[in-house]
């Protein structure tokens, strides 16, 4: 397996500017051309980057106290329903709420322009948003209602708790039926019309560490445009899922669950997103530093598209089993066969974006501005062939 | 041949004037109907595509602005915010004309104006609201 660099190893270089830092997509070629051993030697961090539609995302918000206090149980920020079961000025807003008054899908597809995620990208581009809280009143939070437009800055706390980020793997919409259909996956056309897939491939973070050897509690990363971090498995979280000799998962697997201070995030990253006929959602940019330890690391993140599959599914109900199985590269090409058919495909999933954070992680570490955090805690996983 | 895309507006005066048929009759230009609109104060609005020679095309042009319409291209219409866009390309599953499309290998989704026929798919498709439709607003 050859020499393992420890953490603190390369924290040591990045604080003196020695550090060799290198995108995932430039470690394809790296690793093609002088091999894994040698790669491991010289490259230290390699990052990855991923931009797109998140659902399980929001924020813990605190809003302050008030005078006389409130126990806000009901709360709507811009008119957007937030969790209030929590204590006192304490909320949960989730991305995918709309608009209490959104006329949701009575006009099919409904286009869900407002919602938790555009709460989210308006407070953190410093926007004013209108509050509005209710309590039933209690001895000692007599208040019952509360209304204040706000900013980010006037907030006490304002935290990003993503429960499931940055899937592993996803898969490729295809719709089989005679009709349109609005899914999460985007507009699918009917009779094989198009296949939608949403993954940045060799890019994406956790197809860089397909077992997740560096990732748990405590693995800074990028998130939202700011430094957050890896606290948990996200839900769903799949390591037992189908996987290729070389350890990437075929279907859906892993997920991350992210944590980071909104009030350090720029609306680049954190866009919120309307989809039609589906609902609202949060366009998240994560990007996620993956240590060289030994060779092993170098292997794994040399993974390109060609090497990465997912399964083409059928979003229609019509027929439960995957169609087929295809590659990024196919899919990235523009358009694939599924039954003989020629189709369009159709990212969802920002490639460009997911190089840009991908760079700037890159730059972050290079200045050293960003150092790695060793996960405290890691990730439920499976066995790796022939590792102990 | 000369095929362009444009926007014609009518004011309210001459709206109901017969100006399509004498374009097509007097100045041999052929002409594909992508939109019609009449607003509350009963302008018009038509995006068409015309064909014809430059040469019937000067005269169409001509013709048109004589009669009082209004001519602009598509692309003066429809655009895109750049600064919103983030290039993911869900709109290229709607895109009928292949105005929106991702330029391989960078996946750079490009919108090329001339080829948009102004169908408006792409509007609530773009999950960020980057296309903007101006054109279908009457006249100020
Ligand atoms: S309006 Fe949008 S979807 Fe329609 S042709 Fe133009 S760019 Fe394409
Ligand atoms: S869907 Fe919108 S954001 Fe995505 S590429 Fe098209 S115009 Fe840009």
């Amino acid at each position: 397996m050859g020499k393992y660099k420890t953490y603190a190893e390369i924290n040591e270089k990045i604080r003196n500017g020695k550090a060799v830092v290198v995108t995932a997509e430039d470690m394809v070629g790296i690793v093609k051309s002088k091999g894994a051993a040698k790669a491991a030697k010289e490259v230290d961090v390699v990052t990855t980057g991923t931009f797109a539609p998140m659902c399980s995302s929001g924020a813990f918000i605190n809003f302050g106290h008030t005078s006389p206090p409130i126990k806000a149980s009901k709360v709507w920020l811009n008119n957007v329903p937030a969790y209030g079961g929590v204590a006192a000025v304490d909320l949960y807003l989730g991305a995918t709420e709309p608009a209490a008054d959104d006329p949701l899908n009575k006009v099919h597809p409904g286009a869900f322009e407002y919602g938790g995620g555009h709460v989210l990208e308006d407070l953190v581009s410093g926007k004013q948003i209108h509050l509005r809280a209710e309590g039933y009143g209690t001895d000692c939070y007599p208040k019952r209602a509360f209304e204040k437009d706000v900013t980010l800055k006037d907030l006490p706390y304002a935290v990003m708790c993503n429960p499931r980020n940055c899937y592993q793997n996803y898969n490729c919409a295809v719709n089989v039926s005679k009709k349109i259909i609005y899914t999460y996956m985007g507009a699918l056309k009917p009779n094989l019309g198009n296949a939608n897939y949403c993954s940045a491939g060799q890019l994406s973070p956790m197809l860089n560490d397909p077992y997740y050897r560096t990732l748990g509690l405590g693995t800074r990363i990028f998130l939202g445009g700011a430094q957050g971090f890896i606290t948990w498995h996200g839900s769903q979280h799949r390591p037992d899922a189908a996987r290729l000799a070389a350890g990437t998962p075929r279907t859906p697997a892993g997920t991350l669950m992210l944590m980071g201070d909104l009030k350090q995030m720029s609306p680049r990253w954190v866009m919120g997103a309307s989809i039609l006929g589906y609902g609202c959602s949060l366009m998240l940019g994560v990007g996620i530093p993956i240590p060289i330890l030994d060779e092993e690391m170098a292997l794994f993140t040399s993974v390109s598209d060609k090497d990465i599959v997912t399964q083409v599914k059928d979003y229609s109900f019509t027929r439960p089993e995957p169609i087929c199985e295809i590659s990024y590269a196919e899919l990235r090409s523009g358009s694939i066969t599924v039954e003989g058919k020629e189709i369009p495909t159709v990212p969802l999933s920002s490639y460009s974006r997911a190089k840009e954070i991908a760079e700037i992680l890159k730059d972050w570490i290079q200045k050293g501005d960003f150092l790695l955090g060793e996960p405290q805690n890691m990730l439920p996983t499976v066995p790796r062939a022939g590792v102990k | 041949m000369h095929s362009r895309r444009l926007v014609l507006r009518f004011p309210r005066e001459i709206v109901d004037k017969p100006i399509i048929t004498s374009l097509v009759r007097d100045c041999n230009l052929d002409f594909n109907i992508l939109k019609a609109q009449i607003f509350p104060r009963k302008e018009g609005m038509l995006v068409l595509e015309l064909r014809g020679t430059s040469e019937d095309f000067d005269k169409g042009l001509r013709y048109l602005e004589e009669a009082g319409v209004q001519v602009e291209p598509v692309g003066q219409g429809i655009r895109r915010d750049e600064q919103r866009c983030c290039q993911c390309g869900a709109c290229t599953a709607v895109c009928p004309t292949g105005a929106l499309h991702v330029v391989r290998p960078q996946m750079e989704v490009e919108f090329e104006t001339e080829l948009c026929s102004a169908c408006e798919l792409c509007v609530k498709t773009c999950p960020v609201r980057a296309m903007i439709v101006t054109f279908d607003k009457a006249i100020a």
